[in-house]
């Protein structure tokens, strides 16, 4: 389980999380929306201790994040993928050696027979041919990244999958598609998701949970049912914004 | 009673004064705890050795082949120069075996180290802190972070490391070179014998001499590695930041390798 009590966390004088309050249950999908801006990865972030809150307590399986020592640190993010917006590949090395180092245990690290069949795997899981693995990341198309992002956070068998913006920057066709890939590896991996994101309709067909960030608090949480009949005045406008977005673009 | 100040503007100026001095006395306080803390780190890496041995092999040669041309021509020019400088001057003044004594030793105890080691501040300095600085503003060591791997084994130990092996072994090929070059400069421009310059060479020199041009090396290989690790690990603000941390990486590196040849010939060369 993940939990986020009272967050608050501020660069400079922008305040950007202020209470956050935010709990993710074991097997559960929860989408975390918001406009741009408002948060969503700094939050995304603290779960793995990339960043360390100002005040309050971020607890993963009951491990208080901001207090665990190096080793534990390390431990506790094998157990959490993590997929980058832009995908984060390190450019110098193949796909297939991007995926490897996503294999976290060290003794499974350097078995090579191992490490090949893991990787082949992973890349099928995010709908990508095994031969993907011998191109560079600038030999990818921006969907393609994303995938192999997805595809590095899921090698080391992750309990836990921290999806950041995993739509953003996609037409509609790849968009679905993505929403489709998360929806099947919430299936046959068993993992624990926080997708965060601004695509509301995308969002809908993903998770268990909606919640929404506004102005550095958690504004509303529930099921999308829930969620679509909330009256909170910012929730309606946060929708109607999205749909007159979607009506446009058609 | 008067209102309190609300602006720094208002102020009394012995204030305002103090704190325009103390403000970037605590920022360089503030960057040298930072690169103590990024040292710390480099050395609690030292454990991780099947990670990082591999990638300081590769650094190294790419580091040390990589620069070995323009490091070797540096040098040349650099003995070539003297030598004809040192003909200039002496002709006629001193004896000329004096010649091969002054280019040898320029080149071993400042040249060939100080040199080799600003080129190296702009080739490797501005690519470590480059390539780090755009790791750091593309997620990408957030990403290896995110994977419970220690970007100091990874990324930062061997570059340094291969800092402190290359930068060494680039110094005595330059020096070599350069006191080669300045030989046959002087030998073209001022007549000079072989026997003479030999003579002269071996008149002046001490073994210790070799050792102080290869620690100015690792003194060097260390800062021009170090500071620019550290500058594009922090980097900020996409590509602005990246240009302006491979910027500072080169030029405090250039100062600090001056500063350091200073310090070392003021503690290490008996007056």
């Amino acid at each position: 389980m993940i939990e986020l009590r009272g967050v608050r966390k501020r660069f400079e004088r922008h305040v950007v999380l202020d209470g956050v309050d935010f709990t993710v249950n074991d097997g559960e999908t929860v989408a975390l929306l918001g406009p741009s801006g408002t948060g969503k990865s700094v939050l995304l972030k603290h779960i793995i201790g990339l960043i360390r809150p100002d005040a309050g307590d971020v607890r993963v399986d009951g491990l208080s994040v901001p207090q665990l020592g190096r080793t534990e640190l390390a431990a506790l993010r094998r157990r959490v993928g993590y997929a980058f917006q832009t995908g984060a590949l390190f450019d110098s090395v193949s796909v297939f050696e991007n995926v490897r180092l996503g294999i976290g245990e060290e003794s499974s690290y350097r078995n090579a027979s191992y490490c090949r069949d893991r990787v082949a795997e992973c890349l099928r899981l995010v709908n990508l041919p095994q031969e993907a693995g011998r191109l560079m990341p600038n030999e990818l198309s921006g969907g393609m990244r994303k995938r192999v992002g997805i595809a590095r956070a899921i090698a080391g068998n992750p309990k836990y999958l921290l999806y950041d913006e995993p739509t953003s920057g996609l037409d509609p066709v790849n968009a679905d598609v993505m929403d489709a890939l998360i929806g099947r590896l919430q299936q046959e991996l068993k993992v624990t998701s926080v997708v965060v994101s601004h695509d509301v309709r995308g969002s809908f067909r993903v998770a268990n949970r909606i919640a929404l960030l506004h102005q550095g608090r958690i504004r509303a949480v529930g099921t999308p049912e829930d969620f679509m009949a909330a009256k909170d005045a910012v929730v309606q406008e946060f929708l109607e914004r999205d749909f007159q977005a979607a009506e446009a673009e058609e | 009673m008067d209102r309190l100040p609300r602006t720094t503007a208002e102020l009394p100026i012995p204030v305002n004064a103090a704190r325009t001095v103390a403000k970037p006395v605590l920022l360089a306080v503030r960057h040298v705890g930072r690169i103590g803390m990024l040292v710390l780190e480099l050395a609690r890496a030292l454990p991780e050795w099947r990670i990082w041995l591999p990638r300081t092999v590769e650094q190294t040669l790419a580091v040390g082949y990589g620069s070995l041309g323009i490091v070797l021509l540096t040098a040349a020019f650099a003995g070539g120069v003297t030598a004809l400088q040192a003909g200039y001057q002496f002709t006629y003044n001193v004896p000329l075996y004096i010649v091969g004594s002054l280019v040898a030793e320029s080149i071993i105890l400042e040249l060939g180290p100080v040199l080799t080691g600003l080129l190296l501040a702009g080739r490797i300095g501005a690519r470590y802190a480059a390539e780090l600085g755009t790791m750091r503003v593309t997620e990408q060591i957030d990403a290896l972070e995110s994977l419970g791997r220690n970007p100091a084994s990874h990324l930062l130990l061997p570059r340094v490391l291969a800092g402190m092996v290359a930068l060494p072994a680039l110094v005595i090929f330059a020096d070599a070179t350069g006191v080669l070059a300045g030989w046959l400069a002087a030998k073209q421009s001022v007549g000079i014998t072989n026997a003479d310059f030999v003579y002269g060479t071996r008149a002046f020199f001490r073994p210790f001499d070799l050792w102080y041009s290869l620690l100015k090396a690792l003194a060097f290989g260390t800062v021009l590695t170090i500071i620019p690790c550290y500058v594009g690990f922090t980097a900020k603000q996409g590509a602005e930041g990246v240009g302006r941390a491979t910027t500072t990486a080169v030029v405090m590196s250039c100062v600090f390798i001056l500063l350091l040849d200073l310090v070392l010939a003021k503690l290490l060369l008996p007056a």
